[in-house]
C-alpha cells in the first residue's frame, strides 16, 4: 500500500488541512481530526487522496472532511463527510455506502453485570436463536408486496404498528425512525425482493449485538438524564442497516447516476463517486429511494430491540418494566441529509453526506428530541467488540465545523483478509473470553475479521474528537457477550 | 486458511492462476484471470463466490441461465457480479461454476451451476454487499483480467 505524501497543514493538534492548491479541481479544502500519532497511520493508506477526491464534488461547501476513525473506502473514504448546495450542488449515492442507514441504537436497562453475568450464556443463546443473523439469514416477519411498502415509507413507525416496541422508542429514534420523502415507485423490484425475506435480521459482516457494562461515567449529570446512574449498570448496543434492499438500492442508482454524471458533464477522480445534481430528477429519485433504505433499516433495528427484549424477559423472568431496555437513542451513520446550516456568514441549505460518520447535534438544536433538548443528541460510538463503546453528546463546535457531524467507530486498520490470516476465530473467542467477553458468531472468519487488532483504537478515536470538541463523553461501557452475524 | 489453501489446489489443478485476492482496509477485491474475457468474468464469479462459501461442499443441483445488460463492459461486470448477489439473496443459489456463453459490449449471457443455500454444509463466511465501480479495470494483456471491489 502506497504510502500518503500530500501536504497537511497543522491548524492545531486535533486538526489538519489539506490545501486546497494540492490538486487542481478541488472546490474546497480538506480536513482531517486527527492527532500527529494517528495521522502517521492514516497516510499509510489512500485515504486521504479520497479526501481530496471527495473535494471534487460540485457544490461542495466548507471542507471535505474526515474523523480520526478515517479509513481507505471505495471512492468516499469511511469516516468522511462532505456537505454540497441544494441549489446547484450534487448528491452521491458513493457518499452513503451500499449499506444505507447502517447504524446503532443503544438501550439501557436496570440490571446490573453480576445479574446478567449469571446467564449470560443463555441470554446470548436466546438472542442467536430469536435474532435471525449471519450471511443467508431470513426474518420471522412475512413481508407481501403492500406491506414492504409500508416498511419503506413507514420505517419504525410500521414497526410500533404493528406492536414491535413503543411510541417512546421512536421518540428516541433520529428523525422518529422514519425519514420523509421516501417514494417506494423509486425502489427497483429487484431491491423490494431482496429486501422481503431480510426484513428483522441482523445480517453478516460488522453487524452486531453486544451486551456492555458501563465502565465509567464522565457526565453523571447527562448520564442520568440518558437512564445511565450507576458504574455496572447493562446496556444492548444493536448495529446493523437496510441489508440487501439498501445494497440494490445503491448499485441501481451508483449505476444510474454514472450515466447521469455524463450527461451533467461532471468528471470525477473515481467512478464510485458518481452523482447528479440534487435538484435533477436523477438526485430527487435516489433521495426518495435512499430514505425508503433508511426507513427500511430504523424499521430492522425497531423490530430488533423488540424481540431483544423478548429474550431479556425469557431468560431473567422478569417483567419489561422492571429489566428496562429503554431507548436512549439511534443513529444512522451512513446517510445523506438535507440539513441548513450558516457557512460564511450565510444560511444554506445542504445536502449532508455522512459516510461513516454520526450526525452530533447540540443542545437546543429542534431536531433533538424533547426529552434531550436540553443536554444535546445521544452520540452512540460502537468500539470493535473487544474494545470500549461511548455514548456522547453533540455539541455547538460540530455544527460549526463539521456539518453536525462526529466519528462513528474504531475505523479499520487491517483489512478482512489480513486480520483473518493473522488469527483464527477460536483464537479471537479464546482471547476475547480471557477477557470476561462471551461472543457466538454466525458466519465463519467473522470473530477474526473483526479483531480488535483490526481496529485503531477506540478510546483514542473518542478523546480525539471530544478534545477537538465536535462532542463530549457521556459514558464509556465494555462488552461482556456479542452475537456476532 | 482453508481458504488460502484452496487458492494454491486451484493453481496446482489447472497450472493457470484463476484469481488473486486484493488486500483492501476495509473490504476486499479480486482480480481474476482468463485465456478471454468470457472466461476471465466467469472466473471472477467463481472468486466473488469463494468470498462466501466453501464451494467444495457444494453441488452443482440447479443450473440457472443469467442474463444481464449494462451501457458499458465495465458496467457490464459489475451488473454481472451483483446480479449473482442478487440471486443469491432472493433466490438463495449459491454458484460454483459458470459458462460464460455470449459476451459483448453492453450484454451478456451465462450459465450458472450450484446448489441452494445449506448453511449447515456450506460454510459461510462473512456476506459480501455489493461489486463497486471503485479501482474497476478490465485489462488485456496475454489473455484477460478483471479487477473488481467489493463493499463489505
Amino acid at each position: 500500500m502506497a504510502h500518503w505524501d500530500g501536504p497537511l497543514n497543522k491548524i492545531d493538534d486535533y486538526r489538519w488541512e489539506i490545501p486546497k492548491s494540492y490538486k487542481p479541481g478541488m472546490r474546497v479544502p480538506g480536513l482531517i481530526y486527527a492527532d500527529e500519532k494517528m495521522l502517521e497511520g492514516i497516510r499509510q493508506e489512500q485515504a486521504l487522496e479520497q479526501v481530496v477526491n471527495v473535494a471534487f464534488l460540485p457544490g461542495i461547501v466548507g471542507y471535505s472532511l474526515a474523523m480520526p476513525d478515517i479509513h481507505w473506502g471505495y471512492g468516499f473514504p469511511i469516516g468522511g463527510v462532505a456537505a454540497t448546495r441544494v441549489e446547484d450542488g450534487v448528491v452521491s449515492p458513493g457518499g452513503v455506502g451500499y449499506d444505507i442507514n447502517c447504524g446503532v441504537r443503544l438501550l439501557r436497562t436496570n440490571l446490573h453485570e453480576a445479574e446478567v453475568r449469571a446467564k449470560l450464556e443463555k441470554l446470548l443463546t436466546e438472542l442467536f436463536v430469536n435474532v435471525p443473523s449471519g450471511v443467508g439469514s431470513t426474518g420471522k416477519i412475512k413481508v407481501g408486496k403492500k406491506e414492504m411498502d409500508d416498511i419503506l415509507t413507514g420505517g419504525a413507525r410500521w414497526a410500533v404498528r404493528r406492536g414491535f416496541g413503543t411510541e417512546d422508542d421512536l421518540e428516541a429514534t433520529e428523525e422518529g425512525g422514519c425519514l420523509k420523502g421516501a417514494d417506494p415507485g423509486k425502489v427497483s423490484l429487484k431491491a423490494k425482493e431482496r429486501g422481503s425475506p431480510q426484513s428483522g435480521t441482523l445480517g453478516a459482516g460488522n453487524h452486531f449485538l453486544e451486551v456492555e457494562v458501563v465502565e465509567e461515567i464522565f457526565e453523571p449529570d447527562l448520564a442520568r438524564s440518558m437512564g445511565i446512574e450507576d458504574v455496572g449498570q447493562v446496556l444492548l448496543l444493536i448495529h446493523t442497516g437496510s441489508r440487501g434492499l439498501g445494497h440494490q438500492v445503491c448499485d441501481d442508482y451508483v449505476r444510474m447516476l454514472r450515466q447521469a454524471s455524463r450527461k451533467y458533464n461532471i468528471n470525477l477522480p473515481d467512478q464510485e463517486l458518481a452523482c447528479a445534481p440534487v435538484k435533477s430528477p436523477e438526485g430527487q429519485d435516489y433521495l426518495a429511494a435512499m430514505a425508503c433504505a433508511a426507513n427500511y433499516a430504523w424499521a430492522n433495528r425497531q423490530c430488533i430491540a423488540h424481540w431483544a427484549r423478548e429474550c431479556f424477559v425469557k431468560v431473567f423472568g422478569k417483567s419489561l418494566p422492571q429489566i428496562g431496555l429503554e431507548m436512549v437513542y439511534d443513529v444512522a451513520h451512513n446517510i445523506a441529509k438535507l440539513e441548513s446550516y450558516e457557512v460564511n456568514g450565510k444560511r444554506l441549505n445542504l445536502c449532508i453526506h455522512r459516510k461513516g460518520a454520526t450526525r452530533a447535534f447540540p443542545p437546543g438544536h429542534p431536531d433533538v428530541p424533547p426529552k434531550y433538548r436540553k443536554i444535546g443528541q445521544p452520540v452512540l460510538i460502537p468500539g470493535d467488540m473487544g474494545r470500549h463503546s461511548y455514548l456522547a453528546v453533540g455539541t455547538e463546535t460540530a455544527i460549526k465545523e463539521s456539518f453536525g457531524s462526529v466519528c462513528h467507530g474504531a475505523g479499520r486498520v487491517k483489512s478482512r483478509h489480513a486480520a483473518r490470516r493473522s488469527l483464527t476465530d477460536a483464537e479471537v473467542a479464546r482471547e476475547l473470553a480471557s477477557r470476561g467477553i462471551l461472543v457466538k458468531a454466525a458466519s465463519r472468519g467473522s470473530l477474526s475479521e473483526e479483531a480488535s487488532e483490526a481496529y485503531k483504537d477506540i478510546d483514542k478515536v473518542v478523546d480525539i474528537c471530544h478534545k477537538a470538541g465536535l462532542c463530549r463523553k457521556v459514558v464509556k461501557a465494555r462488552p461482556i457477550g456479542v452475537v456476532k452475524g | 486458511m482453508v481458504f488460502l489453501a484452496s487458492l494454491r489446489q486451484e493453481d496446482g489443478q489447472k497450472k493457470v492462476k484463476r484469481f488473486d485476492i486484493i488486500e483492501h482496509t476495509a473490504d476486499v477485491g479480486i482480480t481474476a484471470y482468463g485465456a478471454n474475457l468470457k472466461e476471465a468474468f466467469a472466473n471472477a464469479a467463481y472468486a466473488m463466490f469463494t468470498l462466501i462459501a466453501d464451494l467444495e461442499n457444494v453441488r452443482e443441483d440447479v443450473r440457472r441461465q443469467i442474463e444481464v445488460a449494462a451501457e458499458d463492459r465495465e458496467s457490464l461486470l459489475v451488473s454481472w457480479l451483483n446480479e449473482l448477489l442478487y440471486i443469491f439473496d432472493v433466490e438463495r443459489t449459491i454458484f460454483k461454476r459458470f459458462e460464460v456463453t455470449e459476451l459483448g459490449e453492453t450484454s451478456l449471457k451465462a450459465e450458472g451451476y450450484g446448489e441452494l443455500l445449506d448453511q449447515s454444509r456450506h460454510g459461510l463466511r462473512g456476506g459480501l454487499k455489493a461489486a463497486t465501480y471503485h479501482m474497476l479495470k478490465i485489462e488485456k494483456n496475454d489473455g484477460y483480467s478483471v479487477r473488481v471491489i467489493f463493499d463489505t
